[in-house]
């Protein structure tokens, strides 16, 4: 019996070091960071472009226009690709397909990301460069890599979604005379639109917080970005590209974008986990 | 009214055999269904009931192991013709299930999805479609008020007149019933069998059922269905005094089944 106690407790201990990791990240940066952004002001430090960290300006505009700007695009990309995979292996795709390519696609989230920004360096950039003009490192190099890493996300996420819809939905609206598209557009994607949406949002997640391949694509420039085919610098990179040399306020405003990431991030996913929820709620609730 | 017999059959059944892996479930069926009749399909679990209910809409084109062959006949054409139009088939063959599946909408919009597939737009046709097929199927009166309410709140026995109404709004021509009151209480039973009587003017019903009671009442012929064999098939009253066949009278004395 004290053995069991003893695992029991050891187990417990582990889990809880999660939630330690967790509150300990959230504790640390939000200690490091928070000091600066109320310092600077949080109009100085959201709303202004100018950053200057040897001169003592730390405004993140820029950055965070970068960040939304790739993080839109790889969702339109992403999104897009992804939805509509999901939408073909469960609905329109032989079974023995389909389990065969929904294990390929999350393959896709086991390549590391230098590996991403390595193949978007040597291929994507120079066709951009040449065919479409600019520097060719890019919003829409990075939206393009970044929609080919959340696809294994959105992706998977959306087959469980649409999964999870109870079979005799599809059953019923077949025998009422439907074809398999209207059932999918018409029953289908709504019955599952929660989940849909929980995908979505996870993507844009991983799509925010990518750093790696952002930075060997995007060019890095610290201007609002005019067009699709500007370099940009994101909030990640920018913090990965100066930390290496940065002290003083300098740090503590790389950990204050830090702290702007995070809380985007945390709330992107809280939205998404409610949405899953729900549908997981509707699926048993039939 | 006329016995059906001396109709065309709106569906003639030949040579129907269906096989799955190495498994035959329907076994050179041919049976005719006729207008204004209600057949009753009798047998016991695994005989093929709900397969041949399900080949009837082509449902079973969804099952990747089935292998159909024969004829099916629908008003004189073939239903497996290659150029067949299966969303049109299954307007024309309204299938009801043995469990309700409302979907996830209003009562009105589970009522109106297969008229606005089949290309209905006119907002007064659709409501009067909605009207007349929820009184067809006796459930009106009890939901007439609360059309936009959602259909899962309803209880189950109307939850399947619901899903029967659903059906008549496509208009079919024959009406399949697999087992459709096997989750129901006594009066639910009741109404849907009371529907059914009425629904007999104007269109072919193939009830299958395991309640052989219900097919007394509820009938006008029986088949009686075994490992995938028609065994018999006459008149239902004959049929359950007079059975010609040993089999069918073992299975109706509850020898078996």
């Amino acid at each position: 019996m004290r053995q069991e106690k003893l695992i029991a407790l050891i187990l417990q201990a582990v889990a809880l070091s999660a939630l330690a990791g967790l509150l300990l990240i959230t504790v640390f940066i939000f200690k490091e960071g928070l000091p600066l952004i109320l310092r600077t002001g949080l109009k100085d430090f959201f709303f202004s472009s100018d950053w200057e960290p040897d001169a003592g300006h730390f405004g993140i505009m820029s950055m965070i226009i970068g960040s939304l700007a790739v993080t839109l695009g790889a969702m339109l990309i992403g999104g897009t690709l992804g939805l509509g995979m999901a939408i073909v292996l469960t609905q329109f795709c032989p079974p023995k397909l389909a389990s065969f390519l929904k294990p390929t696609i999350e393959l896709l989230a086991g390549i590391p990301s230098v590996v991403y920004g390595f193949m978007g360096v040597v291929t994507l950039v120079p066709l951009i460069r040449s065919y479409l003009g600019g520097p060719g490192l890019s919003v829409l190099a990075a939206s393009i890599v970044l929609g080919i890493m959340v696809l294994p996300t959105v992706t998977s996420i959306s087959i469980d979604a649409l999964k999870a819809v109870p079979r005799t939905y599809w059953e019923g609206s077949v025998a009422l005379g439907a074809t398999r598209w209207q059932t999918t557009h018409m029953l289908m994607l709504k019955a599952a639109r929660s989940g849909i949406v929980a995908a979505i949002i996870l993507g844009m997640g991983r799509a925010l917080g990518e750093t790696m391949a952002v930075i060997m694509v995007a060019g890095n420039a610290l201007e609002i970005p005019g067009s699709v085919l500007d370099p940009v610098r994101t909030l990640t990179s920018n913090i990965a590209l100066e930390m290496g040399y940065a002290s003083g306020e300098h740090r503590e405003a790389l950990f204050a974008a830090g702290v702007t990431l995070f809380a985007v991030i945390m709330i992107f996913n809280t939205i998404a986990l409610t949405f899953a929820r729900r549908t997981i709620r509707q699926g048993r609730g039939q | 009214m006329m016995p059906p017999e001396q109709n065309s059959p709106v569906i003639e059944v030949q040579n129907l055999t269906v096989t799955s892996y190495d498994r035959t479930i329907l076994d050179g069926l041919s049976l005719p269904v006729y207008k204004n009749e209600r057949l009753a399909i009798i047998g016991p679990s695994n005989s093929g009931k709900t397969t041949f209910l399900r080949c009837l809409n082509r449902l079973n084109d969804l099952q990747h192991s089935f292998k159909v062959s024969g004829t099916i006949l629908l008003n004189g054409s073939n239903i497996f013709d290659p150029g067949a139009d299966t969303a049109q088939l299954r307007r024309k063959v309204g299938m009801v299930y043995a469990v309700p599946v409302p979907l996830p909408w209003s009562i009105y919009e589970n009522l109106v999805y297969g008229p606005r597939l089949a290309g209905v737009r006119d907002k007064n046709r659709l409501d009067e479609l909605v009207e007349t097929s929820l009184q067809s199927a006796f459930l009106w009166g009890e939901v007439k008020d609360r059309l936009h309410m959602p259909a899962k709140n309803l209880s189950g026995g109307q939850q399947q007149r619901l899903c029967l109404a659903r059906v008549l709004a496509l208009e079919p021509e024959v009406l399949i019933l697999d087992e459709p009151c096997s989750a129901l209480d006594p009066i639910s039973t009741a109404k849907i069998e009371d529907a059914l009587f009425e629904l007999k003017s104007r269109l072919a019903i193939v009830l299958v059922t395991n309640n052989t009671k219900q097919a007394a009442r509820a009938s006008d012929r029986t088949a009686f269905f075994l490992m995938g064999k028609l065994i018999e098939m006459k008149e239902t009253g004959r049929l359950f005094t007079n059975p010609s066949d040993k089999r069918t009278n073992d299975y109706l004395v509850g020898q078996f089944g």
